[in-house]
């Protein structure tokens, strides 16, 4: 059985890069299985554990039901009368709920660990110390420097209130460098992780196919 | 044998790559094809060459090996699987020493995921952890030595109600065993009770929301394993001590084996990654020349 499994995963997999040499009827067999299967995981992901495991086991058959859950359920339920034109508007009631607490919820952990934690962070650590013998580490200070000129420049960058000339505009253009710089770094990143998929492919076709690698 | 062939072919490989960089510059551009086919067998060849790179150990992940181990045997850590199977060539080395790690060191894992696929990416993690033999030897128990609590949906809200307590979110575990009667969970109700928490992120929710919902509003300590697309935006929290340490990409994993000293699949891998980053950058600098090239071509035929 697991071996059958292997195969059609490996012709799957063989099946999707074929569309590197040009578009094929394989290719879009293999898109559409993929897309048909991944609605039919989802739909079961979404009935088994918020239908079944969260609302009808804790608000059903618990022996302590919550009772709290009902209300999301008649909330999700107001969702469906966007399929009745007349009573369409009833729908944005629970839409209102729940951008209302994801703002509410975003709003203060958004503040305080994007804001305050790295303001405080870039202000508190300008010169930095090694932690055993409390002299200076040149390094990590120039690197805090690196930060403390790349926050500057780029919060100058994006203040638009002012025209970009003299000081100003030299500042923003050192922002502007940062933020290539960082573009390109996510950039990097981002072909790393590519590759990586790309080797745990190739890895599963040359052993759990092949078995070429051990 | 297979060894000294793909070094041959490598080389066969890494010269035919000079001639194309000849070619561009004498106007003739590559295929996108033939891109393709390099990318390739800088991925296959290395592999088949089953060698390892010398690699030294950055500070975000000496600093979460640092923390582990001022941890004591019978340490509750709280281990979040957020990722699904396409991010596993780079999570599942890291989950998997991690694992390997945490169960010689004598620990109890709670593990829980904010994605679907997540708690059974720790199902064959800890398969693949068992199959050592030391800690096959210690015959670990489920419900006593870890636990799988499984997957619960609410994202952010999840971390946020966790707070509270775990049981609101995970009334039974994934083998449908009530949280009251897992003898590991008996005296957990909330993140007061675990040492520390793990997370392996691949995005959305992920590390991020582990950071700004659990570590600032619950102030428990924070280690994570990240895809290198994420990793970036996670050094500053590392910076600001919002992580204990950061595990980023498959190098972060390769890392981390070396200092563990268990050899994984990242270790491995990395040699694929490393041909696979030379050739984007020659290819880079085929198609900066190529580009170049042509400009100069319309220019004079402007003229």
């Amino acid at each position: 059985m697991e071996m059958i499994s292997i195969w059609i995963a490996a012709i799957l997999t063989l099946g999707i890069f074929s569309f590197l040499y040009k578009d094929n009827p394989l290719y879009k067999a293999c898109e559409a299985l993929f897309v048909g299967v991944s609605a039919a995981y989802w739909a079961i992901v979404f009935y088994f554990d918020n239908i079944y495991k969260k609302f009808y086991e804790g608000a059903v058959t618990a022996e302590e039901p919550d009772y709290f859950l009902w209300i999301g359920a008649i909330l999700g339920l107001l969702f469906l009368t966007r399929l009745v034109p007349k009573i369409g508007w009833v729908s944005r009631w629970p839409m209102a709920l729940i951008v209302g607490a994801t703002a509410g919820l975003w709003m203060v952990g958004y503040f305080v660990s994007n804001a305050m934690n790295q303001i405080g962070n870039t202000i508190s650590n300008i010169i930095a110390r090694d932690e055993l013998t409390g002299a200076i580490a040149w390094g990590e200070t120039f690197g805090t420097m690196v930060i403390l000129v790349g926050v500057v420049s780029g919060l100058v960058y994006f203040f638009f209130s002012k025209e970009h000339k003299g000081v100003f505009g030299a500042t923003a253009k050192v922002g502007t460098w940062f933020l290539m710089v960082t573009f390109g770094a996510s950039f990097g990143y981002t072909v790393m992780s590519r590759m990586s998929l790309l080797i745990g492919r190739v890895d599963f076709l040359l052993g759990d196919w092949l078995g070429i690698l051990r | 044998m297979l060894s000294t062939i793909a070094m041959i072919l490598s080389a066969i490989v890494g010269l035919s790559l000079i001639y194309l960089l000849i070619r561009t510059i004498q106007g003739h551009p590559v295929e996108r094809r033939i891109v393709f086919v390099y990318i390739g067998l800088a991925v296959v060849l290395p592999l088949l060459m089953n060698k390892t790179l010398p690699l030294p150990v950055t500070k975000d992940v000496r600093k979460l090996y640092d923390r582990l181990e001022q941890l004591q045997p019978g340490s509750k850590v709280l281990c979040a699987f957020d990722y699904d199977p396409p991010s596993a060539p780079e999570l599942q080395p890291m989950a998997v020493a991690f694992l390997k790690y945490a169960f010689k060191k004598d620990f109890k894992i709670i593990i829980m995921g904010l994605w679907p696929q997540g708690p059974q990416q720790a199902q064959q993690a800890i398969e693949e952890a068992m199959l050592d033999p030391i800690i096959a030897g210690k015959n670990l128990v489920q419900g006593e030595d870890w636990v799988n609590l499984g997957f619960q949906s609410g994202n952010e809200f999840v971390i946020q109600s966790m707070g509270t307590e775990f049981k609101r979110m995970f009334p039974k575990d994934n083998r449908r065993i009530p949280y009251e009667d897992i003898p590991l969970l008996q005296n957990v109700v909330n993140f007061s009770n675990v040492d520390f928490v793990m997370n392996f992120s691949a995005g959305k929710p992920g590390t991020y929301e582990w950071v700004q919902f659990g570590v600032d509003r619950f102030g428990f300590e924070l280690g994570a394993g990240n895809t290198a697309v994420q990793a970036p935006m996670m050094y500053p929290y590392l910076r600001a001590g919002q992580l204990k340490g950061l595990l980023g990409g498959m190098i972060g994993a390769a890392e981390f084996e070396k200092v563990l000293n268990e050899k994984g699949k990242a270790s491995t891998f990395l040699l694929a990654q490393t041909f696979a980053h030379a050739t984007v950058i020659i290819f880079i600098i085929i198609g900066n020349l190529a580009f170049f090239a042509s400009r100069k071509k319309k220019t004079a035929g402007a003229r």
